[in-house]
This record gives structure tokens, C-alpha cells and sequence, in this order.
């Protein structure tokens, strides 16, 4: 959580973005991110994300939830009160099945959404700084920080060599924090050590 | 260039010239529209539909279960047939959403949206059926395995009517989040360009804060598969454990193996139906012709042509085994109480409308026509109740014992039920057509460079070329 200064430029089209991140990756420019409406395949591989372990999440609660399915329903059946139904087994395995397929995917579901909201915090009441509102509609936004060593103007007309759009400053919070959408928050009072703004 | 290529013998998915900001103009600008007239009569129609069935429900809750028209020997009645007729209905957009994606079937962009909603209130209404069915409600959660006062006492997981408890819940509640986390981006697009602070205050909230970040739309797309993995085999599960609720049963007509795959193509049949009665007219309402095209509803057509006949093979499975089995009691069944006998009326609409009229769509042009669209749709909805009527009822009516044998017509708090669900289950999809993307806005922006119509136009040059040109052209990009 801090505040910090950043140069974004947009993008109109994909086609013009990807040779973009390429160049401006050589030039060693840091991406803070970049915005898109969809997610665009390959995106992420060029940025030079590391591929998601959420899947592998994903698994771990599935698994979680066989076993808890399985092992409780025994427990139940066996120990905590051996029960004779009409002559059945005690461990009917097959009987147990459905439900525990069921719990395996509701664990597994429920289990990776939560991750994945973690992981991105997402949350109702989260607020995050927009750098451009049509980052949601139709425009692919770079956002570049700024640290002490970069060179903004230089920067700014790199970006527009590279064919980006409607570049500008913005002194912004990088992290999220607790806000509403309908209300502009004082940066000094997110953080006090903020920049001045641009 | 785009990435991607499709032939242009495809057709489009997206009709009319668009960009990336036009899809979103076309699909979010109705819900910052004033709704019209007809919005308004079809919410006030619901609500009242809702409000009755609410009195009719409190009524059976007051007076007792007796209130309905259900006796010694039918048990099951309206209650039941119900509940696994809204279950059905709610397959469709699990299917269009889940395994369509992994099918990579580009067409269900257009349409998953709407489906996953129809999904989840159809789910909605069909667990109050099985909950008001208990007779003394405020017992419902004793079908939980909570530890409890009484031993603890704990249901009996052999039973394929729990087996449901934990099938229906957990359907609902992965619809729920898959349909949920897919709404996040488009919510944030609503919020990014309200107007007024009370739209971008609840969108924000709706939103949960999503900006479009790379690295979240990859988690994002990492989630969306995985839960595409896991609800087809859930949705198949659901459908599959309601039938044992009958198959695992001594009950002539119930007591057969055919029933898992019987009762899921016969979800997935009436699914479509439903899906197309609600998107026919969500598409003219809302002017969504471009991305709710004929050819999406011919799609769909012809997976109601596939399902319609894989039942009508069941059907017929159903009365040879009946007569090949040499077991009186099922002969019976089939032959005296289902094809004639006093309830025999039914299985004369079910077959009718199930197996003889979807066969139309076998036809191009009653496929791609909508009006025949829209009038088989209701058709295929009625044959399907009726299916799941003669099902429970005309396997009740006539049992072992001549001596209880009986009839069974519902009384008025059945019907009210019944109708209530329906408000319920209208209310809240003019509610979801009034304030949610009717239509995924981000996933037709990702297919809309392959499969627009303005955008496959000028792929014409490069079908004219051989195909290892282009794939070295695009190798090099």
C-alpha cells in the first residue's frame, strides 16, 4: 500500500499492444500492469507473468473435500452410531459416492473462488484507483511507474512512439483499500507520505 | 492482424459492424435506460404471480400438508413434479456455460449469460418444492448433518433423498459463483461508465473492486476452466441423483437403470426450451439481434432435436422392456395405467410433444425460424412436465394393492404453488434483464475479432491464399 507516481498510456487494439509490451520491456521500463476489458490470451506471457497455481489450489480443496466427505460419513456409520438399516453395510461405498462427489466440488468451487478473491483482492467494498475508465470498455492501458531513475518525459514520448494514446501522470495508490466508487478519496490521507500531485 | 482465424464459412457470431465500444454500448446502454412499459406489466404480473403463491405456501404451511390433493397413494403429486421440472429446466445454462466451454463452442458467448441466470432461479424454485413437501417446515434443517442434541442423530447418507439435499445445494451454489465471477468484470464495466453516484456506488460494490489487471484476468481465466471442469460432471450428477430418487425405489416405472441418462437428456432438452422462450424475447426487448443471432437459436435447436429423440428412445426402451421383461407388474404399468387407464391422457401430450413435434427441426428453415422457435419452445416446456407427471403419478395411481387405487387432480394451493414459482422465477429475470449485462460483455469482446461479422469480412483475402502462407504470416508475428 503506497502511493505512487505513474505514467499510463492506452492502447486502441491488441494488434498495436503487443509489439508495445515487447519494446517497452527491452527498453527496461517497469509495467506496473496493464489493464484490459477481456483478457487477452498471451498477454500475460509477454508481460513475463509466471503462470497461476490456482488450479493447483483448486485441487487441494477438492481433495479436501473427498476426504472430508468420505472419512465423516464412515465415522458416522462406524463409530460415532453404528446405525442397522435394513441389513446394509456399514461402509456401503457406492452408497457414498454421490455425496461425496458433491462435496468435492463444492469444496472445490467454493475453495477457489475465495482463493481467487484473495488472491486478487476482490471483496465487495474494496476500491482501487482506475487509471483510465475506459480500461473497462475498449482500451488496453500500460501503466508504467515512475521510481527516481526513470525519466518521465523521456518515458512519456517512448510510449508514444510505440504507438500509445492519451499518455498522462497520475499520482495514484497502487494497492487497494476501503472506498466507495461514488467518492474521490484524499491520497494524502491513504498515505501520508505521498508524492505531491502531478 | 488478428491471432486468430476462422473460416468465414462460419457464420458470424456477431452481426453488424462493432468495435469493442460498440459491444458495450449495446449491451449495457438498456441498463441505464429508463425499462418500458411492457418491463413494468411483466414485473407487476410476477410479483402478484409470487405474492399468490406465497399465500397459497403459508396456507399449506397453516393448515398442513392435507391442504394438497395428495393421498395414500399418490404421495408424490404436483409437489414433486415440480420440483424436478423447474431441476430440469435449470440444466441448460450449466450446460451452455460448462461443458459447451470446453467443447469450445464459440456460439454459447451470446447466450451463457442469460442461461446461467435462468439456471439459478430455476434451481430456486424448484428447492421449495422438496422443503414444503416436508409438511412441518421449520424442520427442514434436520436434513443436515449438524451435530445435534438428539444422540447426535445423523441422516442416513444411503438415501438417495439426502443424496439430493447435498446435490441440489451444491448445484446451486457453484451456478451461483461461476455465474458470479463472471459478472465482476462486466459489473466494472457498468461501474467505469455510470452517470449518476448511485449506479457507480452499488456497481462498485457489485464489482468487488475489479480493475482488468493482466495477472487477474489470468486467474480469472484459470477459475472460469476449472469451474467449467467441474460443473459438467456436476451438472450431470444433479439430474442423475434425481432419478435415483425414483430408480433406487421398487416402484413399476421407476425401478430401471435407463433413468440416469433418460432423466439428463430430458433436462437438458426442456433446458434449451426454457433457454430459448426467455432469450426470444429478451433479444427483441433489449435489441440484442446482433449477438443473440438465428443462428445461435439454430444451435440450440438442434441440441433440442438431438435430446428430444434421445428421450423418445427412451420412451420406447421403456415399453419394450416392459413387454421383453416378462414382469407382470411392469407390463402393467406401461401398457394398462400409462398408455390407457384414467390418467392415460398424459402420456399421450408427453409423447406428442416431446418426441413427435421437436422432430420439425430436422427442417433448416423451422430451424432458423423464430416464430416456430418460440411456439415449440413452450411445447417442449409442457411435454416435459408431463413427462415427469406420468412418471410419478401414473406409476402411484394403480399400485400392488387394487383396493387403494386412486386419482389424483391437484387442489388450489398446489396450482398456487405451482404459479408461484413462476412469479418467483419471472420477477427475478426482469429483475436480472433490468440490471445485469443481459449478455457477457467481456467474452464477446474476446471472440468478437474471430467471429464478428465486419471482421471475418476481411479475412476473405486470406482464405484465397494456402494455408501454410498464413500460418507462416502469423508465425512471424
Amino acid at each position: 500500500m503506497a502511493v505512487k507516481k505513474f505514467v499510463v498510456g492506452s492502447f486502441g487494439d491488441e494488434a498495436v499492444l503487443f509489439p508495445a509490451v515487447k519494446k517497452v520491456r527491452t527498453a527496461g521500463y517497469k509495467i506496473h500492469d496493464i489493464y484490459t476489458p477481456f483478457p487477452v490470451h498471451g498477454l500475460d506471457h509477454a508481460m513475463g507473468l509466471r503462470e497461476t497455481s490456482l488450479h493447483t489450489a483448486g485441487f487441494v480443496y477438492g481433495i479436501t473435500g473427498t476426504t472430508t466427505a468420505l472419512s465423516f460419513m464412515s465415522w458416522v456409520f462406524n463409530v460415532d452410531w453404528p446405525l442397522n438399516i435394513g441389513g446394509k453395510p456399514h461402509f456401503p461405498l457406492p452408497a457414498f459416492i454421490p455425496i461425496t462427489f458433491e462435496l468435492t466440488v463444492l469444496f472445490a468451487a467454493v475453495g477457489m473462488v475465495m482463493t481467487f478473491c484473495y488472491l486478487c483482492q476482490l471483496m465487495p467494498g474494496v476500491k482501487k484507483h482506475i487509471f483510465n475508465p475506459r480500461q473497462t470498455d475498449d482500451k488496453f492501458v500500460m501503466v508504467i511507474e515512475v521510481t527516481n531513475r526513470t525519466k518521465e518525459e523521456e518515458l512519456k514520448s517512448y510510449l508514444s512512439g510505440v504507438g500509445a494514446e492519451d499518455i498522462n501522470t497520475q499520482v495514484a495508490e497502487a494497492g487497494w483499500w476501503y472506498g466507495r466508487f461514488d467518492q474521490e478519496e484524499n491520497l494524502l490521507e491513504l498515505d501520508p507520505a505521498a508524492p505531491v500531485k502531478a | 492482424m488478428h491471432l486468430k482465424y476462422e473460416s468465414t464459412l462460419r457464420e458470424p457470431l456477431v452481426d453488424g459492424v462493432k468495435d469493442y465500444h460498440q459491444v458495450t454500448e449495446d449491451i449495457i446502454s438498456p441498463i441505464e435506460a429508463k425499462p418500458g412499459k411492457l418491463w413494468y406489466v411483466g414485473l407487476v404480473v410476477s410479483i402478484c404471480l409470487l405474492c399468490f403463491g406465497v399465500f397459497s405456501v403459508t396456507w399449506e404451511v397453516y393448515y398442513g400438508t392435507g391442504v394438497w390433493n395428495l393421498n395414500k397413494t399418490v404421495g408424490w403429486g404436483w409437489d414433486i413434479t415440480n420440483f424436478v421440472w423447474w431441476v430440469g429446466i435449470g440444466h441448460a445454462g450449466t450446460l451452455i456455460s460448462a461443458i459447451l466451454l470446453l467443447f469450445r463452442q464459440g456460439w454459447r458467448t451470446g447466450v451463457n449469460r442469460a442461461a446461467e441466470a435462468m439456471t439459478i432461479f430455476a434451481v430456486m424454485c424448484a428447492g421449495q418444492f422438496p422443503i414444503f413437501h416436508m409438511g412441518r417446515v421449520w424442520m427442514a434443517f434436520f436434513v443436515l448433518p449438524y451435530p445435534n442434541t438428539r444422540g447426535p442423530l445423523w441422516p442416513n447418507f444411503n438415501s438417495p433423498l439426502l443424496w439430493d439435499v447435498f446435490a441440489i445445494s451444491t448445484y446451486f451454489t457453484v451456478s451461483l459463483l461461476f455465474w458470479y465471477s463472471g459478472l465482476l468484470p462486466d459489473f466494472a464495466t457498468v461501474r467505469d461508465r455510470a452517470k449518476t453516484k448511485l449506479r457507480k456506488l452499488l456497481y462498485g460494490i457489485a464489482s468487488f473492486g475489479w480493475t482488468g489487471s493482466t495477472k487477474h484476468w489470468q486467474r480469472h481465466e484459470s477459475l472460469s476452466l476449472v469451474l467449467a471442469g467441474l460443473s459438467t460432471p456436476l451438472v450431470l450428477s444433479v439430474h442423475t441423483i434425481v432419478s435415483f430418487d425414483f430408480a433406487t425405489s421398487v416402484i413399476p416405472g421407476w425401478h430401471t437403470t435407463i433413468f440416469p441418462p433418460y432423466f439428463v437428456a430430458g433436462a437438458i432438452f426442456s433446458g434449451f426450451a426454457m433457454v430459448q422462450t426467455l432469450l426470444i424475447i429478451t433479444r427483441k426487448i433489449l435489441g440484442l439481434e446482433d449477438y443473440i443471432t438465428v443462428g445461435h437459436m439454430e444451435a440450440m435447436n438442434k441440441v433440442i432435436v438431438l435430446t428430444g429423440s434421445v428421450v423418445g428412445c427412451a420412451y420406447l426402451t421403456e415399453l419394450f422392456m416392459a413387454w421383453y421383461s416378462h414382469n407382470p407388474y411392469e407390463f402393467a404399468e406401461f401398457y394398462k395405467y400409462r398408455a390407457a387407464g384414467p390418467l392415460g391422457w398424459s402420456y399421450y401430450i408427453m409423447m406428442s410433444c416431446n418426441v413427435i413435434s421437436p422432430q420439425i427441426f430436422w427442417f433448416r428453415k423451422l430451424r432458423r425460424n423464430v416464430l416456430v422457435t418460440f411456439i415449440m419452445s413452450i411445447i417442449v416446456n409442457i411435454g416435459m412436465w408431463f413427462e415427469r407427471f406420468v412418471i410419478i403419478c401414473t406409476s402411484l395411481y394403480r399400485d400392488y394393492l387394487p383396493s387403494s387405487w386412486s386419482y389424483y387432480r391437484p387442489s388450489w394451493p398446489e396450482i398456487g404453488f405451482y404459479l408461484g414459482t413462476f412469479g418467483l422465477f419471472f420477477t427475478c429475470f426482469f429483475l436480472f434483464a433490468k440490471y445485469f449485462p443481459v449478455i457477457a460483455v467481456a467474452e464477446i469482446k474476446h471472440v468478437l475479432k474471430t467471429t464478428g461479422k465486419s471482421f471475418k469480412e476481411d479475412m476473405e483475402k486470406y482464405e484465397e491464399e494456402p494455408a501454410e502462407q498464413f500460418a507462416h504470416d502469423v508465425a512471424h508475428h
